[in-house]
Parts: C-alpha cells; sequence; structure tokens
C-alpha cells in the first residue's frame, strides 16, 4: 500500500455472522458426480494391484523405471517401452502426521503418511501412501516399508489395495 | 537499461491499487475488483478509457464456486468492451499475471494494460481446501483422502530433512512477516509473536502448524502498466518490468526430490536473463518471494538463486532478510502477514515492490533508496514458479 493512499476499500464481516444468515447470502450446493476413465498405463496398474503386484513402465531411452507408470516419457517425450513389475517395498523419501482430515477438519488419531521411494524403480520414484503398524515416534527418513494388502476378494483394483506399508523389519 | 532490449517496447508500471485483505469481505469479488482496479487508475491519473486492453488472474474456480471467474469479473476489473482475457497458473497466478500485462504491452500491441487479480476464498464451506482435492490424481492420490496441507509438510519435511534444518529456523520467518505486516494497511493477520508462539501453535500436519501457515482470504489487487513512451507522459516516477519468468515442473510430484524448487530456478534464470543480472543476491535490493508457507519463503530464496541451497535459514537468524537487513525479504509482511487471496496475493507482491521502489511504502519503506526489487509466486502440485524483475 502506498502512503499516498489513506482509504482502504472492504468491508469485513465476520464467520459467525455469515453462518447464523445475518448477512444476506445465496447458497447452493453442487450435486455432480464424475467417472474418470483410468486410461491405458493406469487401467493396467489397477488390474495389477488386484494380484498383488506393481507395475511400471521402462523407457529405454533414459532408462527410467517409471512408477506410476505412464505410456509416455514425459522427459524424452517418446512412447515408454516396456511394462516392469517393481517390488512392494520401498523406503521412506519423506513423511508427515496428519490431524486434519481432506476437509480439513481436525482428526484426533493421525494418518500417517509418507512418500515412498519403491525398490525396483529408478531412484526417487515414489508413490504417497498411508503407514500402519507403526507408532508416529518411530517414523524415521529411510526406514526400509513393505506394502499390507487387502485380502485378495477385498480388492477392487485401487490403490487402497494396498491398506498401508508397515516397517519391513516386523 | 541494464540488459539486453527484449519486446518492441519497454514496460513501467504507474499504478497500483489494493483492497483490505480478510478472512470474509462483505463486497463480491466483482466489487472486490472493482475497488482495486479504480484505486490503480486513480494513482496513475487514468481513467478507464485510458486503457487499452485487461489481462485478469484469479486462481480456482472452485473456491469461489463460480466457473470461468474471468468472465463473472471483467466489469469489475474494466474489461468491458476491451481485448480482455484470464490468466490462471495455481498460486503463480498473481505475478504471472503481471508477466501477462508485460507481454500485452512489450509486444507493441497496446500502449497501457490493466492487471487486476482476484480472489474470493469465504465463499466456500466447510474450508476451501477440500475444493482444492480435485488438483489430485484421482486414481494414486485422492482415494487415500489427501488434504493440500499434507503435499506441503511433506515438501517442508523433505527441506528440514536434506539440510539438517531445524523448525526454530523456519519459525523466524512467520515472526518477520507477521510483524512487518503491523505496518501495513491492509494485513489480515498482523502480529507481535515469538518462535515459541509458532512452536506452541496447533499441529496441522507435522511438521505444518497453524503458525507456519497463511490464511484464507478475499482482496484484490490492480496494476497499471503502460509502454516506454505513453509512461513518461502519465509520471516522473515509472518502474521498469526489466524480467519477467515462469516454468514449470513435472506433475508427478512424488516422482521429484521435494528438497529444492528447480521450477522457481528456471522461472528466475529466465527473468534474470532478461533483466541482465548476474549476481542475484547483489543485485537485488528488496525481494517478495512467496510466502504462503514459513518454509516457503526459505526455499524459495533459494530457488531464486539469492543464496545458496539451505543457506536462507542461515540468512534469516543472522537477521539479513530483515527490512532494514542487507537483502530485505518481504518487507510487506507478505502471505503470513498481510493474507493469502491466492492470485491478488501474488499482485500483492508486485504492488509492495512498486511501491518500494517509487519510496512510497512509508513505514514499511526498506533503506537505502532501492533500485531492483524481484516478486515471485508459486503454484499448482508444487510446481510452478513466476517471477516479475522491477527496477525504478
Amino acid at each position: 500500500m502506498s502512503e499516498k493512499i489513506k482509504k482502504y476499500p472492504g468491508e469485513r464481516i465476520r464467520t459467525a455472522d455469515l453462518r447464523k444468515g445475518k448477512i444476506p447470502v445465496t447458497k447452493w450446493k453442487p450435486k455432480v458426480r464424475y467417472a474418470w476413465s483410468a486410461g491405458i498405463a493406469m487401467s493396467r496398474f489397477l488390474e495389477e494391484l488386484k494380484n498383488g503386484k506393481i507395475i511400471a513402465r521402462k523407457c529405454h531411452k533414459c532408462g527410467r523405471i517409471a512408477v506410476p507408470p505412464r505410456m509416455f516419457c514425459e522427459l524424452c517425450f517418446r512412447p515408454t517401452d516396456e511394462w516392469v513389475y517393481v517390488k512392494d517395498t520401498g523406503t521412506i523419501n519423506t513423511y508427515s502426521i496428519s490431524y486434519l482430515a481432506a476437509d480439513a477438519s481436525r482428526i484426533k488419531d493421525p494418518i500417517l503418511v509418507a512418500v515412498i521411494d519403491l525398490d525396483g524403480a529408478s531412484k526417487g520414484m515414489g508413490i504417497l501412501h498411508h503407514l500402519g503398524e507403526m507408532k508416529k515416534e518411530d517414523l524415521k527418513f529411510g526406514m526400509k516399508v513393505k506394502a499390507v494388502w487387502k485380502p485378495k476378494k477385498e480388492r477392487t483394483g485401487a490403490i487402497t489395495d494396498i491398506k498401508y506399508f508397515k516397517p519391513a523389519e516386523v | 537499461m541494464k540488459g539486453k532490449m527484449f519486446g518492441k517496447k519497454r514496460v513501467a508500471v504507474v499504478g497500483a491499487g489494493l483492497t483490505l485483505f480478510r478472512r470474509n469481505l462483505k463486497e463480491t469479488g466483482k466489487e472486490l475488483a472493482y475497488e482495486a482496479t479504480s484505486m490503480a487508475l486513480d494513482s496513475a491519473g487514468l481513467a478507464i478509457k485510458d486503457i487499452d486492453c485487461v489481462t485478469l488472474g484469479t486462481a480456482p474456480d472452485a473456491f469461489d464456486g463460480i466457473h470461468m471467474k474471468g468472465e463473472n469479473l471483467l466489469d469489475g476489473a474494466g474489461g468491458w468492451r476491451k481485448p480482455y482475457s484470464r490468466v490462471f497458473v495455481g498460486g503463480g497466478t498473481g505475478v504471472f499475471a503481471a508477466n501477462s500485462g508485460w507481454w500485452h504491452v512489450a509486444s507493441g500491441l497496446f500502449d497501457t494494460c490493466l492487471v487486476v487479480a482476484e480472489e474470493k476464498m469465504s465463499s466456500c464451506f466447510p474450508h476451501p481446501q477440500y475444493a482444492f482435492t480435485t488438483i489430485f490424481d484421482p486414481m494414486m492420490n485422492r482415494p487415500l483422502g489427501i488434504n493440500l496441507v499434507w503435499i506441503f509438510a511433506l515438501e517442508m519435511h523433505r527441506y528440514m530433512h536434506v539440510h539438517g534444518i531445524k523448525k526454530e529456523q523456519i519459525a523466524l520467518v512467520s515472526v518477520k512477516n507477521k510483524g512487518n505486516a503491523l505496518d501495513h494497511p491492509c494485513a489480515q493477520l498482523p502480529a507481535k509473536i515469538t518462535v515459541e508462539d509458532v512452536l506452541n501453535s496447533e499441529t496441522l500436519v507435522h511438521p505444518v502448524q497453524r503458525l507456519d501457515i497463511s490464511p484464507t482470504s478475499d482482496g484484490a489487487a490492480a496494476l497499471v502498466l503502460a509502454s516506454e513512451d505513453v509512461a513518461k507522459k502519465i509520471t516522473d516516477n515509472p518502474v521498469w518490468i526489466d524480467g519477467v519468468g515462469w516454468g514449470i515442473d513435472s506433475t508427478y510430484w512424488t516422482n521429484r526430490d521435494l528438497y529444492y524448487p528447480k521450477y522457481v530456478e528456471c522461472a528466475a534464470r529466465m527473468a534474470y536473463k532478461m533483466a541482465g543480472i548476474h549476481n542475484p543476491p547483489k543485485e537485488i535490493d528488496v525481494a517478495e518471494p512467496y510466502d504462503p508457507f514459513d518454509y516457503k519463503e526459505l526455499h524459495h530464496m533459494e530457488g531464486l538463486l539469492l543464496c545458496k541451497k539451505g543457506e536462507a535459514p542461515k540468512l534469516t537468524a543472522e537477521g539479513i532478510t530483515q527490512r532494514d537487513g542487507d537483502l530485505p525479504i518481504n518487507p510487506s509482511g507478505g502471505l503470513l502477514g498481510v493474507g493469502n487471496p491466492i492470485a491478488a496475493a501474488g499482485l500483492m507482491k508486485v504492488c509492495e515492490i512498486f511501491w518500494q521502489l517509487r519510496g512510497e511504502a512509508g513505514k514499511r519503506q526498506v533503506p537505502g533508496d532501492p533500485r531492483t526489487g524481484l516478486a515471485q509466486a508459486w503454484g499448482d502440485l508444487m510446481q510452478y514458479g513466476s517471477v516479475i524483475v522491477m527496477r525504478s
């Protein structure tokens, strides 16, 4: 703000007054739903999760084994070449402890989340997932972890077919 | 000018305007855009008839719940029957809007351009973070119940781990910026706080705590740009846009090392090359890097090549980034102090550099007659950088 300006536009209102309906408002709640086609690469990935396997795509030009898999290499900008299974074990690249649900409401028992670099994929190829069977105090960078899968008949071809990752040593 | 001439015309900022930033403002987005735009025109001594074109920046439609927000805001932004367009690059929008204003004029197509940015986040319930969920990959991320703050916590933690940075060092940024905001008449969260206050605040997503994070806000900002020949008729005190840059990294965010914002470096290098800047810490007198979280100011200082990787916490602890330090960072109070109506917050930073380089920043004025300033914004899935370099 310039020192030459003496009047600052904007009229503050209180959230409480807004919620109580003391401020004239118009409300609308969207009722739309979406169904996304999983696509060429991710359809195979999700099918493989049902089998308890994690599949990646390899680019023969840069040599990267990429997960999540993709039908084209965004670095070389050419088609990827090969399906490659990677392991369901990996290393914690970074982690956090969430007291927020998706809608930003507070939760009492925190969700442990991490980016996990998967064994068998190229360096730094991580996926986001939950951690379980450990206390938040035990979490460490570089920790080895292993996927805990849902029982086969409960799997639906979703990233949640992996319940969470647990410490690999346990 | 220093550096090579880019475009057909050199471009100046000749006016700026800003509304209050608040959690809830009674005005509609359109009314806020009108207020900021009118102030910018008044400060340039121009009327809407003097404006050749308008570029508008506003961030996700989902926050306001209004699709095609550019069209919704156009009457308030002075776009009626003018060449008008909206730009949108997530959190990077505010600075990118100024960049797009630059090329409207630098191209020689227009003599004057209004740049307007607006955001109204208070319309969304229970919290705009929930509306943001739709940015995440529906196969890999959304089924896990992902929240926006998760990804920033993961990035912050990685940055801390790689360089061995402590939370106390990061908290100093929040203390500084909220303190600086005490001198900003539009600020939403100005406060005198301590490092202990930050460390004792509610943990949202470890290591992110309540006082590490900027608020949700409503607000608008605007700039008037003019070509060199026109600018010199309007004012004796133009501020030149000498460098613009923007760049983006991969959307596969779990495949990147989050400890360093390479995308900001790409954007900064583009802007520095254009402005003929070879030694950023020596040549930049004042900077407004994007600070929606305290760690992001440090992260972005490094990406902007204002210091070495991992060195920003040290500069902060030494007081170098204070308003009276050698390299004042976020003298406005930043997003942490002034507030964070996304696109408007980014353009607020450009406004601040304009006022700083004109010597009009009042109590916030950095000493020593600053001549070269920089503003930067950041957005999308921790992947977008936009940078502007200005000189008086």
